[in-house]
């Protein structure tokens, strides 16, 4: 089990602190494979989100980390790939 | 008249101030004399010898912009965004239905967004860089007003900002006329700014021009012997500004045109030489085509500092004469809002041509050595055709436009 885990609710929450919500998109509806682009945040928007998801959870991101990650889930799954701890034998 | 036979029309306006939001209001509480300068409540100001300011009480940045928008923005653009928005309402422009290259925005900016940037030093100090906004990249820049408003209303032609202090509102308005002169169809142009916050104060304080008076009916008292400083405000206005002809062809309101613009720099101190505020006005006077005698009202820099203030009467009285033209200070009721403050008085030059009225500089008392027709405490019914706006920057800034009816 990893120590904590990074959740899609997390991931709204800090989108909405950091970069705000458009209106016309509803962070609450299936979001995972919506282009961030397409949920209206920008590489501004996700250079702030990593660097509150980096804060939060007491990571390191790399800058590639965030420019590949077109969705949510790809997201999700880079910072949890770096939650998890070394598997055991 | 200009060169290119092009001249600027004002065909919309966006106030946000102290003792108003909105244009109506605002010039309502002006008209009746209503000032919103009290003391700061942004922050506990007891620690600081000047304690009073124009605040704009009541504006709720939500109410107005996106969601997006306002974790990037500092309160100055939160301001010149809700301006700019009522602006086009006003000029019953939608900057959707016009081509984007065809709309530029020019604005004036003093200090930058230091409320926001003040919180992200803080948080850079005191936790760490990983600590500070990205948006902190632009949302103190002085150019972010006019990116802002561009990009929020898709307008990709002639932009950018003007930096000279309270001059630079007229110098906005100017630069705006020269895009429009050069083929431009539309201008979003002049300025708000907002820094009513510690980092922002000391920073006023460091010009030694603020009023330490605690009594906010007697603290800011251009022309008047007890003259001490000025008070800081909050706010200005934007003007849509387009083609005069092209305006006439789409039917639009005119306010009026932008006629003449003059402006100058103060020789260094002890040169001997005179101050430059007197060429400002005759180069604006010139540029219009206009006589001291078709100028119906001053708007005066009022800086209320005794040797500014006698530089603007001597000024006056050498160009018109002595109480030879109305004076008035309407700023007395929101404070001095550096770049913001020559549009308003722009937007309170059109508003009075408008209703036939000049409104009037409250709490001074006209002191004898000053030979001017101040308009004081009430307002002057009287036909306003053309008006002369005058606007100093600190480091020897001078600025005159004429406006008239058209």
């Amino acid at each position: 089990m990893p120590a904590h885990e990074f959740t899609l609710e997390d991931l709204k929450r800090i989108l909405r602190e950091g970069a705000g919500a458009d209106e016309g998109v509803d962070l609450d509806g299936d979001i995972l494979d919506t282009d961030f682009g397409s949920l209206g945040y920008e590489s501004l928007a996700l250079l702030e989100t990593g660097g509150r998801i980096e804060r939060e959870f007491g990571i390191t991101l790399d800058d590639e980390t965030l420019t590949d990650a077109a969705t949510p889930r790809s997201l999700l799954e880079a910072v949890n790939a770096l939650l998890v701890p070394a598997e055991v034998g | 008249m200009s060169a290119t036979g092009v001249r600027a029309a004002v065909t919309g306006l966006g106030v946000v101030a102290p003792n108003g939001l909105g244009t109506e209001t605002y010039w309502t509480a002006t008209r009746k004399g209503i000032s919103g300068i009290g003391r700061i409540t942004r922050f506990v100001p007891d620690q600081y010898p000047a304690q009073l300011a124009g605040e704009i009480d009541g504006f709720d940045a939500a109410e107005h912009l996106p969601g997006r928008l306002l974790p990037q923005t500092d309160r100055m653009t939160q301001l010149a965004l809700v301006a700019a928005d009522w602006a086009f309402q006003d000029a019953a422009v939608r900057p959707e239905d016009l081509p984007g290259f065809e709309m530029g925005v020019i604005t004036a900016s003093s200090s930058g967004g230091f409320a926001f940037g003040q919180r992200e030093l803080q948080a850079l100090w005191s936790k760490g860089s990983r600590y500070v906004s990205a948006y902190q990249s632009f949302a103190w820049f002085y150019a972010v007003n006019s990116g802002q408003i561009s990009i929020r209303n898709g307008m990709r032609g002639p932009s950018g900002v003007v930096v000279s202090d309270q001059a630079g509102g007229l110098d906005a308005i100017a630069q705006a006329r020269r895009q429009l002169r050069k083929g431009t169809r539309l201008v979003m142009a002049g300025a708000v700014d907002a820094s009513i916050c510690p980092w922002g104060w000391v920073a006023q304080m460091a010009s030694n021009r603020l009023s330490v008076g605690r009594d906010p009916e007697r603290a800011y008292l251009p022309f008047d012997d007890a003259a001490a400083g000025h008070v800081p405000g909050e706010g200005g206005a934007l003007l849509v500004m387009e083609d005069l002809e092209q305006a006439r062809a789409r039917g639009a309101r005119i306010y009026g045109e932008v006629a003449g613009y003059g402006a100058t720099l103060d020789p260094r101190p002890g040169s001997g030489r005179p101050p430059g505020l007197r060429k400002a006005v005759e180069l604006a006077l010139a540029d219009a085509g206009a006589s001291p005698g078709d100028i119906d009202v001053v708007f005066a820099d009022a800086a209320a500092l005794p040797d500014l203030d006698r530089i603007e009467t001597e000024t006056i009285t050498a160009v018109f004469g002595a109480r030879a033209v109305p004076v008035t200070a309407p700023k007395t009721m929101t404070g001095r809002l550096y770049s913001g403050a020559a549009p308003l008085d722009l937007a309170a030059a059109f508003l009075a041509m408008r209703d036939e009225v000049i409104p009037p500089s409250v709490g001074v008392t006209p002191s004898p050595g000053h030979d001017l027709d101040l308009v004081v405490d009430r307002e002057r019914p009287a036909p306003v055709r053309s008006a002369l706006v005058l606007a100093r920057g600190h480091g020897g800034f001078n600025s005159a436009a004429v406006v008239r009816a058209v």
